[in-house]
């Protein structure tokens, strides 16, 4: 299968999820999907631009689109902020003529035009609709019967546009994916919750609050890692881990990326999937069903 | 206008402050501007918002107050409390208000209005994170965190810098900090994009004031 798609990285999987960036590009090329990378992307424009100035956001937001267009491969954008940025732009300007005729103009400016015709979307969707689990379960290599993970959607992949099409209230498609590729994924309640996202700078009390809750929950339902779809919720729970939450508690839970489980899962190596990234390593292994096993060792020393 | 008083809203009924008739007139542009904003006058203060808000505990305004506290004409207050900047835009209000009210992106409008007139709550200047946000990408195109987060403690609380240092060295160890910012290649371009994307946010006619303060029946109180 030939399928190509534009990649478009945002800031974060530049840095602190980097591992993110690591495990979509593993997962993809072991899939024989060709992830490219958007030539000179900028930043998204996120929430914190969103609350300076309306068309500027949008233009900024716009310009990778524009970009996208060169190719016209699908934009996958992992980030649940860029992805819901991105697809905010294209819906807001087709939905709005007055803005689209200023974001066009503003484009204008800069040499480029957009007509919007890029779909915007994320991983996780990618490879439900495009792969689909069971061509997943057939590259599968390695089984993930050890792991017990909570499966945490965070806000902006479910809302306001859901990226999977499901209940945004009670999504479901991680833990049928995890659980056809026979990982054992527990009941997690507040998977739709907030992590606080960008509160961690400007409030961290709050954002701690509300992060040490979600670990919490996820160690109350005995799971034995938590599996994020976005860069900012990885760091976020991960960072729990260091500081300690507010109740004191040090739980030393594994959150994990979900292109990372579904990278050992399809024969990627822990340092492939990024898994030396994450401040604290899964103590659960991923033994083979078929082929080689993994070099257990890179995934214990972190 | 400093308290919450709910008394200190319209100065009689119809009758409001001149700041506050020109918050007004702001925000109601600002609303236009949002698809389905004009909507604000169906919300029926069900409460359904503050019970879905991850945050309302921490804020001195809840979501449903917001809504109603424009009503009462009381947007000075509101562009003064830590509530706005406290939303973490987590859109689960939007999801379940049952009269499809776009909670979040009217918190949006407020964040930018404080913003623009320079309205913020004493001691607690989390706006200073938007703005240098926006600085670093027009300089560099993209976000780069070590500096967004370097330029925002030194400007607000030193001290916070000391009480994030783990945080920071487990990152760094893990090799998940970046030294250097990235900076695009077209520059240039994206400068000439905001410059002219600029222009247009500049504040609105007055036409599109009355056609929205008609449309969400505020005629008493709106001008
Ligand atoms: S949920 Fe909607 S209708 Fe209910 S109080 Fe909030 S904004 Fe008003
Ligand atoms: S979007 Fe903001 S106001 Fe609405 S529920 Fe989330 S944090 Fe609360």
């Amino acid at each position: 299968m030939d399928t190509r798609y534009t990649y478009y990285p945002g800031c974060s999987l530049h840095a602190t999820g980097i591992a993110y960036d690591k495990s979509m590009r593993a997962v993809f090329k072991k899939l024989g999907s060709e992830l490219s990378e958007l030539e000179d992307w900028n930043c998204c424009g996120a929430t914190a631009y969103m609350s300076v100035q309306k068309t500027v956001a949008f233009a900024v937001s716009a310009r990778n689109l524009a970009l996208a267009e060169k190719t016209g491969d699908d934009v996958v954008a992992p980030c649940s902020a860029c992805y819901y940025a991105l697809k905010h732009t294209r819906e807001g300007m087709q939905g709005d003529p007055e803005l689209r005729v200023q974001v066009e103009e503003a484009l204008a400016a800069g040499g480029l035009e957009a007509d919007l015709s890029v779909e915007v979307r994320h991983p996780l969707e990618v490879l439900l609709t495009d792969i689909g689990i069971p061509r997943l379960v057939e590259a599968q290599t390695h089984s993930l019967d050890q792991f017990r993970p909570a499966c945490y959607y965070g806000c902006q992949i479910v809302r306001p546009f859901g990226a999977v099409d499901e209940d945004p209230e009670l999504p479901m498609s991680m833990e049928n994916l995890f659980t056809a590729l026979g990982a054992r994924p527990v009941d997690y309640p507040p998977k739709v919750r907030c992590c606080g996202g960008m509160l961690v700078a400007t409030m961290p009390e709050v954002a701690t609050e509300l992060s040490t809750d979600l670990v919490d929950w996820a160690v109350a339902r005995e799971a034995n890692c938590i599996v994020t779809v976005c860069p900012l919720c990885q760091s976020n729970l991960d960072l729990i881990n260091v500081t300690k939450g507010g109740n004191g508690v040090s739980h030393q839970l594994p959150v994990l990326y979900f292109t990372q489980l579904i990278g050992l899962a399809i024969g990627c190596t822990p340092e492939e999937v990024g898994m030396q990234h994450a401040l604290i390593p899964p103590a659960a292994e991923a033994p083979p069903v078929r082929g080689e096993p993994l070099t257990i060792a890179g995934l214990r020393e972190g | 206008m400093k308290t919450l008083d709910p008394l200190a809203g319209p100065i009689a009924p119809g009758v409001l402050s001149k700041t506050e008739q020109e918050l007004r007139t702001a925000f109601l542009e600002e609303i236009d501007r949002i698809p389905g904003g004009g909507r604000l006058n169906q919300c029926i203060q069900c409460g359904t918002c503050t019970a879905s808000c991850p945050v309302s505990h921490a804020m001195d305004i809840t979501p449903r107050q917001v809504i109603a506290m424009f009503r009462a004409g009381a947007i000075e207050e509101l562009l003064e409390s830590r509530t706005i900047w406290l939303c973490a835009s987590c859109y689960h209000c939007t999801l379940r208000c049952p009269a499809q009210i776009q909670v979040t992106d009217l918190i949006y409008a407020l964040k930018r209005i404080a913003i623009e007139e320079g309205i913020f709550p004493k001691r607690f200047p989390v706006h200073v994170m938007s703005e240098t946000f926006t600085k670093n990408v027009k300089r560099y195109g993209r976000n780069y965190e070590v500096g967004l987060l370097l330029r925002y403690f030194l400007r607000t609380k030193p001290l916070g810098l000391f009480a994030q240092r783990r945080a920071g060295y487990a990152l760094w160890r893990h090799g998940r900090i970046k030294l250097r910012p990235d900076k695009i290649k077209n520059i240039e371009q994206l400068q000439k994009i905001i410059a002219k994307a600029e222009t247009f946010d500049l504040p609105q006619e007055k036409v599109a004031r009355e056609k929205v303060t008609a449309a969400v029946g505020y005629e008493s109180i709106g001008r």
